[in-house]
């Protein structure tokens, strides 16, 4: 059960946006996410939509794949709407049962905040859809290198992301392993409240975390053996260049953020109050 | 290639509270001369100073009493640890904890990578030593879905990318099963014979060391024995009295030499046996 984990679920495919430079699916990501939030009109909306579907369409990833993303913020989400809808005061009342009240105000904040919420999580599910954890380390690396100047030790960051992710799979192997152990032992994990069980998974967390340190010791010392010193001197096997095709889709994205946020904020159409 | 003079290691035994109650050497007083091109192996059970020993062949341990030379340099000298790390490369017990990358071509380009290899050159040495180890297929596979003996030869394809004099294989075998063993023991003995780096395989498995040019044995930190490994193998008695196994083989040939049989002492393997004895 605990394999079932996956984390930076990438989805394998080819497509143009799988081989994106990863810095300009991050940074793309970014302005996308931004531009959510300037709209004042359902017609920035209507943009954001055409944009994000076409982008899923050209990534060749199903639409499954990207609403799993959505599952784990439904609550928040319903909470969210919930309070914009009867809690917003302003403009025209449209319903009114007891104590609860829908203004207009507060249907159009409820439904700009749930599109708002699942295009976020939607685009940002794209990006990590398409990008290996490993390139998209690359481009965080990359893009966070002008904070070596205030020294931010950037380089190291990197590397103990990328390492964290290489150990996920092998510590999950782990735990599971140890949990049969201590299931064998006679340990009882799945009965009992809350706090019996919690204070079930100590004989789980000590033996795993007396592993994970045994290895981070081996691997500093096969680290240092290959010759790592830190980032300086440094060269790549896989440098980060720029394609044309990175400087297109840059272009394409600064357009579409242009032209929703003129659209959606400046362009005097209403669907009904939207 | 590596030469050592009167090498000690010594560590401090400490009490709870962190007190010295006392030294323990983990090597006392080796003195070995380990020519270029060389296949030595390193036997000794467990907490016979072996492992330390490796260790500082690739100075991650450096001696607190006589010197260690590895390529001519003192591992001492400590602007020069970088050079004799990339000429002394070091190969681990556990596949899992020496293996940095995320995909596998990655793993071999890390050592390169530090040593700030040109990109092209890296991608060079990369498919050559993933070549030499025959894991060229899988160079684009996560190493977690390797199996042991697989995991082992993108350690080593990651240590011969660095182009080293020398490889030292600590126990490289340990964690694997029989057939991982000989894989990794095969590819070895190619990039030996190939290459010719030294190679210094530290290990108990006997079997493992009858095709070494020659056999160092450790107790408590001394070499005790050294030769080659007919010599060795011959002294059965000896062997058993450092709790190390002679090879099932040699051992039968032994005790049937003792039972009056005549047979030539050091049988190191079956086919030699059946010769033997078909005489």
């Amino acid at each position: 059960m605990i394999r079932d984990i996956t984390i930076g679920q990438y989805y394998p495919a080819e497509s143009r946006i799988h081989r994106l430079d990863p810095r300009v699916k991050i940074v793309c990501t970014l302005l996308y996410l931004i531009s959510l939030f300037t709209f004042q009109s359902i017609i920035g909306y209507a943009l954001a939509t055409l944009f994000l579907v076409s982008c899923v369409k050209i990534a060749k990833v199903p639409f499954k794949y990207i609403m799993r993303g959505l599952k784990p913020i439904i609550i928040l989400l319903m909470i969210t709407v919930v309070f914009n809808l009867f809690l917003t005061p302003g403009g025209q009342e449209l319903v009114h049962i007891g104590f609860l009240r829908v203004t207009e105000r507060g249907l159009t904040t409820a439904v700009y905040m749930a599109i708002r919420m699942i295009y976020l999580i939607m685009g940002s599910s794209l990006m990590t859809l398409t990008t290996t954890p490993n390139a998209l380390t690359d481009g965080i690396e990359s893009l966070l290198k002008p904070l070596n100047k205030i020294h931010v030790p950037v380089h190291d960051i990197a590397m103990i992301m990328s390492i964290a992710l290489r150990f996920i799979p092998i510590l999950l192997e782990e735990t599971d392993k140890i949990m049969k152990a201590q299931t064998a032992r006679g340990a009882d994990m799945e009965s009992g409240n809350l706090i019996q069980r919690a204070k079930a998974m100590v004989p789980i967390l000590v033996p795993l975390f007396v592993s994970a340190f045994r290895r981070a010791n081996d691997l500093a010392m096969a680290m240092e053996s290959r010759c790592y010193q830190g980032g300086e001197g440094r060269t790549k096997m896989k440098p980060l260049i720029y394609q044309g095709r990175d400087y297109r889709a840059y272009a394409i994205t600064v357009l579409y953020v242009a032209a929703a946020f003129v659209a959606g904020r400046y362009i005097p159409f209403k669907l009904w109050i939207f | 290639m590596i030469k050592t003079e009167d090498l000690v290691f010594e560590y401090e035994k400490r009490d709870d509270d962190g007190n010295v109650i006392g030294k323990s050497r983990a090597i006392d007083e080796v003195n070995l001369d380990i020519a270029p091109g060389q296949f030595i192996a390193i036997l000794g059970h467990n907490g016979s100073g072996k492992s330390t020993l490796a260790k500082h062949m690739n100075a991650l341990l450096v001696p607190t009493g006589g010197t260690m030379w590895v390529n001519g340099m003192d591992t001492r000298e400590e602007e020069r640890v970088w050079d004799i790390r990339q000429s002394a490369g070091m190969v681990f017990q556990n596949p899992d904890n020496q293996i940095i990358g995320t995909v596998v071509e990655e793993d071999v380009g890390f050592g390169p990578e530090n040593l700030g290899v040109p990109t092209e050159e890296i991608w060079k040495r990369v498919e050559e030593s993933l070549k030499a180890v025959g894991m060229l297929e899988y160079r684009h596979h996560s190493p977690n879905k390797l199996s042991g003996g697989q995991k082992q030869r993108v350690a080593i394809a990651g240590v011969v990318a660095m182009r080293p004099r020398c490889i030292v294989l600590d126990e490289p075998t340990a964690m694997l099963d029989p057939n991982g063993r000989k894989e990794v023991l095969r590819c070895v003995q190619e990039l030996q014979k190939r290459d010719n780096v030294t190679v210094i395989l530290i290990t108990h498995y006997m079997e493992e060391v009858i095709d070494a040019d020659r056999v160092f044995v450790m107790d408590h930190g001394h070499v005790v024995m050294q030769g080659t490994p007919r010599e060795v193998f011959s002294q059965v008695e000896t062997l058993k009295y450092y709790r190390l196994d002679v090879p099932q083989v040699t051992l039968l040939a032994d005790e049937l030499r003792k039972q009056g049989v005549d047979l030539p002492e050091g049988i190191l393997r079956k086919e030699e046996l059946v010769e033997a004895l078909c005489h």
